[in-house]
């Protein structure tokens, strides 16, 4: 579909972002003043325009619904071409909106939490940085360009999570997000390879076309790899030890990188790749069980933390979790996967920035042990929270109600083990997302001495209420529209009966039956006694297992670390021992022949005649059993 | 007359030669091996000029015997001043050009 009206513009979207973080990056301190407000500018900028071209694309009819922006050519070589164009589709558009729009708000909200900090400019550069590449890696339109905005996006996430260098805990946390970031890349570079030695060509439409033609070894395989990409950008189980240290970056951070829009990236990957995983019932499983055994770690982990930023990570990890399932499951659950992701968008937003608020509040602290009977005191806070609360557990008619349990029921249909884990996720989900909220807000006081909590400047309570206006509404709003409207980018089925009413059926009783008992055994445990200032000593084996993220790190550093190390070691023992060694030793036979030729001359007349005469001799000796011979 | 005899006392006159160079002390006394050694070649030489019947032997000794001269010249003037500053012929004490 050729670019029309407005879609020749498309390009801004990605250039102003970038634009403005590398004026607020050269700039220097001259900037200081008036950074953070051109650096809030781009985004809005961006999310103008992209609600400009959705607007387009909902008044053309279906067929033309994809539109691509072809830019510039990059790499063309013998038989290979890579262009950079932009690929306006359904997907893409709902991607851009969520990073813009959500984005912007969260600028809007820096303004206010990062307002003593003297790294505020770099800090907007960043995140200016973090939107340009996201919105290249949503809007390529072929796998290179995209794995260019996937290694931005890995930049910016390191630069982001390790803000405060000063701190050794911030540089080492920022460090290990890289490196296991790395780990998935090699997946997904090796896909983009395989993907050009079959089809001559990375872009979307000559994999979507040739993916049927493949053998199923390597269509196999192709899924594996990008399901590997996947993993390591959307800390999925076996790559997931990164994101609960990314929160030693600052909240708007984890809120934008690690919440709403970088750890979404491997879903789109997936989902993008649908033709590939049609093709692969094997890979599409392996898709599936990876979701579903992320989706219990991260409860798990969720369940045993008192950092309230761990707890709403380990909650990220889980609902990618979920989305990963879905995408396993098929093109009938894509529309959920996707649908999920913008309503976790949005709450899982809310409800990190309400964390940051309470922090705020709090001196930074982010112990929920120090919280308590934070209702009373910072109301818009709590409320937002609240709305972002009740959507995570999926009460009825709130948003993540309807992408949640789309998402469980669907995991059912295909295989009931699946749906049974997933179901019983959703519990542990109410279970532990329950525990935060007694702790923090409806507890009693246990507030250190010196500690007066404050609701929040109006530049960070307003993005909070405007986040949480979506927790409660996109649900209802986007459910009778979205399955329909996503069916020709991802080749699913448009369903019959889209309504704004939930879907009632066993499984949605059945799950709310869960839910509430989650929020029941957290009141019986959490609600009535109070809760210990300290961490209390248990002998509970989940518990133990929780707190120490299921070993994630022990295992890495057994199985990665300590032999890698081994093996740095032979190899610098070998580089200095052997290597030198012999570059030394050929100086020291040099040094140990000379000395002992020298001994030769030792002036007296007569010896250096008998040396002549042995010669002499010699050359005698060779001459006659030459002549013998 | 077998060449033989020539041949094999031109070997015990230059053994005499290297044997003196090598024992002797005396700086006078190895010059005088040396000019030893110098003749019995020259005697092989001319014996072997006798044997072929032609002359090239011959006038090789004669050369011989130039360079053995000016040698003489050289090394006695070079004997005659380390006398006159050591008092003393011994070889053994020249040993200063060593590592």
């Amino acid at each position: 579909m050729a670019p029309t009206g407005l879609f020749p513009l498309a390009w801004l979207l990605i250039a102003v972002p970038l634009v403005s973080a590398a004026i607020l990056l050269l700039a220097g301190k001259a900037a200081n003043s008036w950074g953070h407000y051109l650096g809030t500018l781009a985004p809005i900028v961006s999310f103008v325009v992209a609600l400009a071209l959705f607007a387009d694309l909902l008044g053309r009819p279906e067929a033309q619904h994809a539109v691509s922006v072809p830019l510039y050519t990059w790499i063309a070589t013998g038989s290979w071409s890579i262009g950079v164009g932009l690929l306006i589709d359904p997907l893409s558009i709902l991607f851009a909106l969520l990073i813009t729009g959500v984005g912007s708000l969260i600028h809007v909200y820096s303004i206010g939490y990062m307002a003593h900090d003297p790294g505020r400019r770099r800090f907007f550069a960043y995140l200016n940085f973090f939107i340009a590449a996201m919105l290249t890696l949503v809007l390529a339109d072929n796998y290179a360009v995209l794995f260019v905005g996937w290694e931005g996006v890995g930049l910016a996430s390191y630069l982001l999570i390790s803000f405060w260098q000063h701190k050794p805990t911030a540089a080492t946390a920022g460090k290990k997000a890289f490196v296991v970031n790395r780990v998935g890349d090699l997946g997904l570079t090796m896909a983009i390879f395989t993907m050009l030695a079959m089809f001559g060509s990375s872009s979307f439409e000559a994999v979507n076309a040739g993916a049927s033609k493949m053998s199923p070894a390597w269509v196999t395989l192709l899924g594996m790899l990008l399901l590997v990409g996947a993993c390591g950008k959307s800390a999925q189980v076996p790559l997931q030890s990164w994101l609960l240290d990314a929160m030693e970056g600052p909240t708007p951070v984890s809120a934008l990188i690690h919440a709403a829009t970088m750890v979404t990236a491997g879903v789109y990957l997936v989902i993008r790749s649908h033709a590939i995983y049609a093709q692969t019932s094997a890979a599409a499983l392996a898709v599936a069980i990876v979701g579903t055994v992320t989706l219990l770690a991260g409860a798990w982990i969720g369940t045993s933390k008192d950092d309230i930023k761990k707890v709403l990570a380990g909650s990220t990890m889980s609902q990618i979790g979920y989305m990963m399932l879905a995408a396993g499951i098929g093109p009938i659950a894509y529309p959920f996967a996707i649908f999920h992701l913008l309503t976790h968008g949005f709450f899982k937003a809310n409800m990190f920035l309400g964390a940051g608020s309470v922090m705020h509040g709090m001196n930074d602290d982010v112990n929920m042990r120090h919280y308590g009977g934070l209702a009373k005191v910072m109301k818009i806070t709590y409320y937002t929270f609240l709305m972002g609360y009740l959507a995570i557990i999926g009460t009825p008619f709130f948003s993540g109600f309807y992408s949640k349990d789309s998402i469980i029921e669907a995991a059912w249909e295909k295989q009931p083990v699946l749906g049974a884990l997933a179901l019983i996720a959703a519990g542990i989900t109410a279970f532990y997302m329950t525990r935060l909220m007694f702790m923090t807000f409806w507890s009693s006081k246990r507030w250190a001495e010196g500690v007066h909590p404050h609701e929040s400047p109006a530049v960070m309570w307003v993005p909070l209420v405007l986040l949480a206006i979506p927790s409660v509404i996109a649900g209802m709003v986007m459910n009778a529209w979205i399955a329909g409207w996503l069916a020709p980018a991802v080749g699913g089925e448009v369903p019959a009966n889209p309504s704004w009413l939930p879907h009632l059926s066993l499984i949605g009783v059945v799950t709310l039956v869960v839910v509430i008992a989650g929020v029941g055994v957290a009141y019986l445990i959490f609600g009535r006694t109070s809760i210990p200032e300290s961490v209390p000593f248990t002998r509970n084996v989940f518990t133990i297992i929780g707190r120490h993220d299921l070993y994630g790190d022990a295992f890495n550093e057994a199985v990665f670390m300590k032999p890698g190390e081994a093996l740095t070691r032979g190899v610098v023992a070998v580089d200095s021992g052997v290597v030198d060694g012999a570059v030394r030793g050929s100086g020291a036979l040099a040094l140990g022949l000379g000395g002992g030729l020298r001994k030769l001359q030792n002036g007296y007349v007569r010896s250096y005649g008998l040396t002549m005469i042995v010669g002499v001799i010699v050359v005698a000796l060779a001459l006659i059993i030459g002549r013998l011979v | 007359m077998n060449p033989n005899f020539y041949v094999v006392l031109a070997a015990i006159l230059f053994a005499i030669g290297i044997v003196g160079f090598l024992v002797r002390k005396n700086a006078l006394v190895v010059f005088m091996s040396v000019e030893l050694m110098l003749n019995a070649s020259n005697l092989l030489l001319v014996t072997f000029s006798r044997v072929h019947g032609t002359l090239d032997g011959q006038a090789a000794s004669f050369f011989v015997m130039v360079v053995a001269a000016a040698e003489v010249v050289v090394g006695l003037s070079i004997i005659v001043m380390i006398y006159r500053a050591r008092q003393s012929a011994n070889v053994d004490n020249e040993n200063l050009l060593r590592y």
